[in-house]
């Protein structure tokens, strides 16, 4: 008995997540046409004017982006549901270097994990005898390759630069986590890290039902969109304002290419900015558009979301000063390479 | 019953605290409320996430904050 309700009450939530998403392929859509009308006939804007460009720019990316937001945040939240910091710490536990740097990579990716929980899940890794340089590797991707990052860069560049961005993140987080491994740092560890006991909580994932999953989509998009909207709405209409204003070429002598300094410039002022890729993605979308390259803008993105002075203040606390500048050192010189690369290729 | 709150001071942490000692005061529960901000003592729980809440020396909830009428079933248990 209890069981059929259990199911009636499974099947309603299914039904509603097939509702929203025809409602949402609509909105999707329909978008581009609702703005038009919007703009030209309900607004009377006169099209080709700078205003008209900046509204335009904003009444249609707007929505645009945050209704990918919700549909990609809504997938990964279920997807998160099969993975937790106890797995991923089991999983890489003992593992070999290399190997063991592209699966804390890509683990990295898909964990479950808020930068506030950086100490407690170092320490877990090291004391379940995860070795450094694979915990490094799971430390540069977790906050550099997000869902948040990749959809606004998606929404607003198209899918190659977002493959780009994914699959050259990866390669840094690899490499760097591999090259820290092989340096031998642990030294530069704070002792009392290696004097942590720690106990076990067991593992809360394994009593899930599909229900359950759906719910932590919900969860997600509440938690993750209701936070970043407004980060989004600020940067696009930054982004408007450039977009509708800014001359053409405006950005070509600071950040492009014939600039050989863009590339370690825009490392240089991204690091210690920190803002969160909902905000700077939009803005830098224009930038490319005033003449800035993309290796350089890539770089520079890859420095504000990956590289943040607030985690590393957090690891402070576990890794003694000459770690944290290794690592930051070894992360940017790998961004660097990525610039230069981008500006060579493209 | 001994609850405790296990969390270094993230946002999270402190809405978990707060929400936990307004549902103690709510169902009038004869309940210790205690935060718990020491790492290695956090640690010894053996959370990787944090906030986590612990009742009577069991982990029931790591990394997230549930809402109240989880809690409520929590502390009837």
């Amino acid at each position: 008995m209890r069981n059929k309700k259990c199911f009636i009450k499974q099947n309603k939530k299914i039904w509603f997540v097939a509702v929203l998403l025809v409602v949402w392929i609509l909105a999707y859509r329909v978008l581009l046409p609702f703005s038009d009308y919007l703009i030209y006939n309900v607004f009377g804007l006169e099209k080709g004017k700078h205003l008209t460009d900046a509204i335009w720019f904003f009444v249609f990316e707007f929505p645009k982006v945050l209704l990918l937001l919700t549909l990609i945040v809504f997938f990964v939240g279920i997807i998160r549901t099969f993975f937790s910091p106890e797995r991923t710490r089991k999983a890489l536990a003992g593992k070999t270097t290399f190997a063991g740097n592209v699966m804390a990579s890509l683990l990295g990716i898909v964990t479950p994990f808020c930068s506030c929980s950086a100490i407690p899940l170092f320490l877990g890794f090291v004391e379940a005898g995860v070795p450094l340089g694979i915990t490094f590797s799971f430390l540069i991707a977790s906050p550099m390759i997000n869902e948040v990052a990749v959809v606004l860069l998606f929404g607003m560049f198209g899918w190659k630069v977002a493959i780009t961005y994914v699959v050259t993140g990866l390669v840094i987080a690899i490499t760097a986590g591999w090259i820290i491994g092989r340096l031998h740092l642990e030294k530069w560890v704070e002792e009392w890290v290696y004097k942590t006991k720690m106990g076990d909580a067991g593992d809360e994932v394994i009593r899930l039902n599909f229900t359950d999953r759906l719910q932590s989509g919900f969860t997600a998009v509440r938690e993750i969109v209701g936070k970043v909207w407004l980060y989004v709405a600020l940067g696009i209409a930054v982004g408007a304002g450039v977009h509708g204003y800014v001359p053409e070429d405006f950005m070509a002598a600071l950040m492009g290419k014939s600039a050989w300094y863009s590339v370690p410039l825009s490392i240089l002022i991204g690091v210690p900015l920190y803002s969160n890729a909902a905000g700077i993605i939009p803005i830098v979308s224009v930038l490319i558009e005033k003449g800035a390259s993309l290796g350089t803008a890539l770089a520079f993105m890859m420095a504000v979301i990956g590289l943040s002075l607030p985690e590393m203040i957090i690891l402070r606390k576990v890794l003694k000063l000459p770690l944290i500048v290794t690592f930051v050192g070894i992360v940017s010189i790998g961004i660097m390479i990525v610039g230069y690369l981008f500006n060579l290729i493209f | 019953m001994n609850i405790l709150i296990l969390g270094t001071g993230c946002a999270k942490c402190k809405s978990l605290e707060k929400a936990t000692r307004d549902v103690v005061a709510e169902m009038d529960l004869d309940a210790e409320v205690t935060k718990v901000e020491d790492i290695v003592e956090i640690m010894s729980f053996g959370v990787m996430t944090t906030p986590a809440l612990v009742i009577d020396g069991k982990v029931v909830v790591k990394g997230r904050v549930p809402d109240k009428n989880e809690l409520k079933q929590l502390f009837t248990k």
